[in-house]
Order: C-alpha cells, then structure tokens, then sequence
C-alpha cells in the first residue's frame, strides 16, 4: 500500500511529510548494508482455472523447491552454489489466468513496477506468444518453461527470450517414431485432439511425421471435439467402428481423464492402442484406469522416461519429500528452464566478476549446453534461444503387486533425430521429409 | 449543473493527459487498458439505462480487434487513428445487422441471444488455423501521422490516443443521455408500451443504443488490440463480455464518468489482488463486487451524487 501512496503523491502533487517520514522509515528498517541485494525472480503459471492442476501447480512447486534448494547450496553439482553465483534468489509467483490483456499487464508490473531481474513461466502458447514482443520492448530477460508452439523463434528472431524445454513439434514426431518402430505394418491410424491450437498443431505435426516415416499408412478418423468437452460418447462410437490401429491424442488432464474412462469401458483401447502425448502428466492419478499398452509421453525426456542419472534423483526425491507425489514433466521444465538461467548467469558473472547486466546474461545463455534433470539440454534452434532435448515414448503398464504405474519398453530419440534444424521452421522440415534427422 | 460536470471531467482528463509522463510506465500501461475497456463499458451503460443487458458484447469488442490486426496483417494500413475508426466502424455495421434480431427481445432472452451471437464468433475464430486459432496472432505496431515511437514513447502516445477516444466519446454520450432518444431509456426500462402510445418505436431506438454502444466497443477492442499487441479468441469468449458487466456493475449506470472511473478502479483492484493473492485473487474481486452490490446498489457513480445531495442538504 505503500507503494500506491506514493504513486498517488507523484500523479496529484500531494506529497505531505507524513507520507515522506513514512518513506524514510520504511527505506530504515531494513536491514542495514546486507550481503548483496537478492536477485528477484518472477514466476508465472496457471494458479487457478483448468490448466493449474495438471501444469501451473506442478510447474510453481517446481519452482519452489529447486529456488530453495538452490539458495541453501544443496544441489548436486555442478549446481552447488548458493543461489545464482553466490547471491541468493527471491521469488515472485503471479496468475497467468485471465485474458491476455492482463497476463501482458502483469509481466509489466512485473518488470516495471516490481523490477524483478528475469520471468520464468508461461504454459498457454497464446501467453508465449503475447508477451514475447513486450520482453523484447522493455528489454527483460525472459524464459518460458512449458509453452509448446514453434512459432515464438520461428516467425522472427528474438533477443530477450529463451525457451531451454523443446517446442512441441519433437512430442508429435517421436510418438510417429516409436509407433512405426512398434509397428512397422501400420496402415490405418486415426487421431482425436481438442478443437484449440495445441490439439490442432499437435494433430498436423504428427500426420505430417507419419507421412514421411509411413507413407502407406493413412488417417481415417480425424476427430476435433471442442475443448473441455468431457463427453466423449459419440467420438467413441465413431471411433469403435474404425479399423485403425492407433488413436493418437494430445488431449490433457479432464478431457484425456474423461477420454480413458469412457473409451475403456467400452473396450475401445483393445481394438487400437492409444498414443498420449501428454498422458505422463495424468498416470499418478489415473493408475490403474489408463489400459495397459497405452503408449505414453511427456513432452520429452520428463518424469519416469527421464534419464537414469544423479540430478533426476535429486529432483525426483525432494519433490516427493515435499509434495507427496512424483514430478510430472511440467515440473521438470520448471527445474531445466531455472537451472538454464543458472548456468547463464554464472557464466555471465564468472566472465565479469560482478553481478551480470541483462545483456549479458542473455549473451551468456545463448547456444549453452547443459544437464539437467531430464538429461541434455542444447538451446540449438532459434539462434540460441530455443532449447533442443532427446525425447522418449515408453509402454504403459500398471504394476499390480507394486501398486504402481510403470512404463516398459522405453525408447529413446535423440534430440537431432526428432527436432527440426536450426535453419528450418518445424512445418518446412516436415514437409521436405525431416531431411537431415540424426538417429 | 451539468456543465460543472463537463467541466471536471474536461479537467481530470487533462491532468491525466499532463500527467502521465510522471506515472510509472506499469501504471500507464494498466491505465491504457482500463480507458480502452472503459469505452465497451460506456457502451454496456447506454443499453443498461433501457433496463438491457447485453452478455456478448465481446462480439464488437473482438471485432474491433480483429479488425485492426487483420488491417496489419493483410494491408500496409498502420495509422492508429485510421486503424481504430476502421474497428469501430467494422463492429458498427456488425451491431447494425444483428439488431435486427436483437432489438426485439428483451431481458434475459436480450442477454442470451447476444452471448450466442459472441460465441458463434469464437467459435469460427478458434476454428480458423491461419489465423493461430486459440494462441492468436500479433497486431502490428501503429503509427501516428508516420511518426513511429518506440518503447515507453509509445506506450504514452497510446494513453493518449486513448485518453482522447476516450474523451470525445464522453462527450458525444454524454450529449446523446440529454437528447430525446437518449432521455427515454429509462421510460423504456419502466413502461414500454406508453413510450410505443407516444409515437416512438421503442425497437429502432434499442437498434440505435445497440449501434452506437457496438462502435463504442469496438473502439475500445481496436484500441486494447493496439495495447497489447496481440489478439486472441478469447476476446470473444463470454467471460470477456461477463468482466464488461461485472465492471457496470462496479461503476453503475448513472453517468458517463462512472464507466471510466470504475474501469480504472476494476484494473488496479485486480492487479493489487493479483499482487497480494496470486493463488486466490479472484476472492478479492468477488468481495469488491459483492460489497459494491450491498453498499452501493447504483455503482461507484452514485458516491458522487450521494455527496452533491449530501452537500445540497446541509447547504443554508
């Protein structure tokens, strides 16, 4: 409140030596001459509406735990510094639901108003796409942890933006992969995805992948209910009368929930095994629900189809600790696209020695190669910004004796084998046949 | 007295005007915002004064919109002021061809067949993949006569821009409540048929308030596309058309400075909420509005009326 009293004195000329003695008293009581000033963070993700439970609160408690790690200097190495380079971090967590007016007027207040150093978040695609012309008007370091549209390095170069987690075409070229590597005499395939972008350019990229790996193989049903639709009745209907031998869907959360329920009592996985591409995100909660034998992902390398290696079980332990139960991948976007900024901007500080400007920072980040939690990150694509990872697609098995979901039969895709060069858009690659794809 | 009102109003806008330079640029930029919805509002107050309300006045808001973005996207159009006339105009003539059928229904059959006719454009624009479908697409940056500000100059040039807009469509509304059509909204909300035995169709004057209140708002959809450099479905969505009642409501409907000053206040409640509550902002709001509705029925708009009458009471 005080903040707004002293807006209020500049706009109207009021300013009375109360408000000033309050000023001064506020400016004393802190704490006199400390170490070094935090470096403010803000955060931003789905806290309330459809998509926090499945993505924003998985991706915040992500946050929260790798920030507090980090500022107690007990992550594994090399990430075992305090904080970013010695100084400590401190957080912001703001809303990104609402109209796209107000997550653009936040992410100023954000910068502006609350000035905080860099702003990580962002899961809607049309939030990404909004705010990235506005980070690189005020010139704030800005990274994206979740969104999943290519368009964002595609349609123009940008300068103070970063995405470290893959763009979504790599979560529709893998599941064609591993399901013509699964099964090579594919003919028929149909596909139901949401009525909204993300289902739309899912659906396009993984026909566009299946053309060039299976060229015999057609689409037959094509379904495009509206989003949040939850009944699924006729799709279902219309789907048991096909002979196809896969169902691929990018549905999430309550539509794919509702999808398995309703399509499984009706014994529709028997005929043909369902593709999610984001199912990973759901298996803790569906168990023993979701059929044996659907093929499961997680935009990449996330959760149980990350790699075996010491900083995934970090992660994986201190999240449980906390939470209850496993990360799924939002929270491992959340922790690689942190350790991303980390890597940045200590190597921004060690090249200087001090506490790093934007610039440099962004200089520093671009084209880093790193290890996270879920294995190697490149920012390879989008002149450096853009974040390339191997991918994986598994089997889903729910382990009865142990009472837990497994995934079997894991394949594993290299980065170069499921993303787009860099001098490609995603569509172009698709189009000339994924040319130059490194398996 | 009304000229005293004018006078304050031509006064507070020009302070803000001269002022704003000193502003922070968040607050600028949430006040660009506020002015622009402020204008869909002005548009809600001209039909609620005839007892309407209208649930899909998104339909001219993301006209407006979509009209300017389309502009920058297809054509070398990029002047502002040429821009936010063509948006207004887009979203006039679209209120003009849905009057026809909306000017006959009232109450909630009114409410309900207006947020059908916002959603049927979502619907196509969620369908429509080449322009972005859900995600949307960016809106060029305007000029101004061929000058191009860049960064904070531009965020002022718009506040102005909007401020102006702002200001001739207070004037011209406030005008239109003292004229004759304007003056029989409220015989029209208390007893339609004695303003029909007065010789007035009361269907072409609602056609006419429903015009002028879709320019209103798709002005202020242009002028919001230019602000934040995007447009999306969503602007279509009925939850927009519902924050433009939900904002009325906060304001009232007894006059035209109402819908600014309530617009501005909803913006900063909000982002103070959003600030204070990241997880449950939304119960702030909710508690405004529901305070709002206990203590003063008739809006923000009527503290000023209660204090003239007060002062008029105590007055010798």
């Amino acid at each position: 409140m005080s903040r707004l009293s002293t807006i209020a004195c500049r706009t109207f000329g009021l300013a009375t030596a109360l408000t000033l003695g309050s000023v001064v008293a506020a400016s004393a009581q802190q704490p006199a001459a400390p170490a070094a000033p935090p470096i403010k963070l803000g955060i931003v993700s789905f806290l309330s509406g459809p998509a926090a439970s499945p993505f924003g609160v998985p991706g915040r408690n992500g946050a929260e735990i790798v920030i507090e790690a980090l500022n107690a200097g007990k992550a594994p190495a090399p990430y075992n510094t305090v904080g970013f380079a010695g100084t400590k971090i401190e957080t912001k967590f703001v809303d990104e639901a609402g109209s796209t007016a107000q997550v653009v007027t936040e992410f100023r207040n954000l910068v502006q108003r609350d000035q905080v150093d860099a702003v990580v978040g962002y899961i809607s695609s049309g939030s990404c796409l909004a705010v990235t012309p506005v980070a690189d008007e005020l010139k704030a370091l800005t990274v994206y942890f979740d969104c999943g549209t290519p368009r964002i390095f595609e349609e123009k170069p940008r300068k103070y933006v970063f995405r470290p987690s893959s763009h979504a075409t790599k979560d529709s070229t893998g599941a064609a992969r591993y399901l013509v590597a699964r099964k090579k005499d594919i003919t028929l395939f149909s596909g139901i995805n949401q009525n909204y972008a993300w289902g739309q350019d899912s659906w396009k990229d993984f026909v566009g992948a299946m053309n060039v790996l299976a060229p015999k193989a057609k689409v037959d049903k094509e379904l495009m209910p509206k989003l949040f639709q939850g009944e699924f009745g006729a799709e279902i209907s219309t789907l048991l009368t096909s002979k196809s031998q896969a169902l691929h869907s990018s549905f999430w959360d309550g539509d794919l929930e509702s999808f398995i329920i309703q399509s499984s009592a009706r014994g529709l996985q028997k005929r043909m095994p369902f593709i999610g591409t984001t199912a990973e995100s759901s298996i803790w909660r569906l168990r023993d629900k979701l059929p044996d034998g659907t093929i499961v992902g997680g935009r990449g390398p996330h959760g149980p189809l990350a790699p075996d290696n010491e900083l995934n079980t970090w992660f994986k332990t201190i999240y449980m600790d906390r939470y209850g139960t496993p990360p799924t991948y939002p929270s491992y976007q959340m922790a690689l696209s942190l350790l991303g900024l980390k890597v940045a901007w200590e190597k921004a500080h060690k090249a200087k020695g001090s506490k790093p400007t934007t610039d440099e920072v962004v200089a520093a980040f671009e084209n880093i190669e790193y290890e996270s939690p879920s294995g190697t990150v490149k920012m390879a694509l989008g002149n450096g910004h853009q974040g390339i990872q191997a991918t994986a697609y598994g089997t889903y098995r729910f382990n009865k004796q142990k009472g837990q979901p497994e995934l079997v039969d894991v394949v594993r895709f290299a980065a170069e084998c499921v993303n787009p060069p860099s001098d490609k858009s995603s569509e172009e690659w698709l189009k000339a046949g994924m040319p130059g794809a490194k398996c | 007295m009304a000229s005293r009102g004018t006078l304050i109003g031509a006064a507070a806008f020009a302070i803000l005007a001269a002022g704003a330079p000193l502003l922070p640029q968040w607050l600028v930029s949430l006040s660009t915002i506020a002015f622009a919805n402020a204008l869909v509002v002005l548009g809600l107050v001209i039909l609620w004064r005839t007892g309407l309300v209208p649930f899909g006045q998104a339909l001219f808001y993301a006209i407006g919109a979509y009209a300017v973005a389309l502009l920058g996207r297809y054509t070398p159009v990029r002047d502002v002021f040429v821009v936010v006339i063509a948006g207004a105009v887009c979203a006039g003539i679209v209120a003009y061809l849905v009057g026809f059928l909306l000017a006959r229904y009232r109450e909630i059959f009114f409410a309900m067949l207006s947020l059908a006719m916002s959603m049927i454009l979502y619907g196509v624009l969620v369908k429509t993949e080449t322009l972005g479908s859900t995600d949307g697409f960016h809106v060029e940056a305007g000029s101004f006569f061929g000058w191009r500000p860049q960064g904070a100059m531009r965020n002022l040039a718009l506040f102005w821009l909007v401020l102006g807009c702002c200001a001739v469509a207070a004037v011209l509304v406030a005008r239109y409540f003292r004229s004759v059509a304007g003056a029989l909204a409220i015989p029209v909300r208390d007893n339609e048929i004695r303003v029909e035995f007065l010789g007035i169709s009361v269907d072409r004057l609602i056609h006419l308030k429903l015009v002028i209140s879709g320019i209103l708002a798709g002005m202020g959809g242009a002028l919001a596309a230019l602000a934040v450099q995007h447009v999306d479905p969503q602007m279509a969505y009925w939850t927009t058309s519902g924050g433009f009642v939900f904002v009325t409501i906060l304001a009232g409907a007894g006059s035209v400075a109402a819908a600014f000053v309530g617009s501005l206040a909803f913006e900063l409640v909000r982002s103070i909420a959003v600030d204070l509550l990241p997880g449950a902002w939304q119960l702030i709001l909710g508690s405004a509005l529901l305070l709002t509705i206990l203590f003063l029925p008739e809006g923000l708009g009527s503290l000023y009326a209660r204090l003239r009458r007060r002062k008029e009471e105590t007055a010798p």
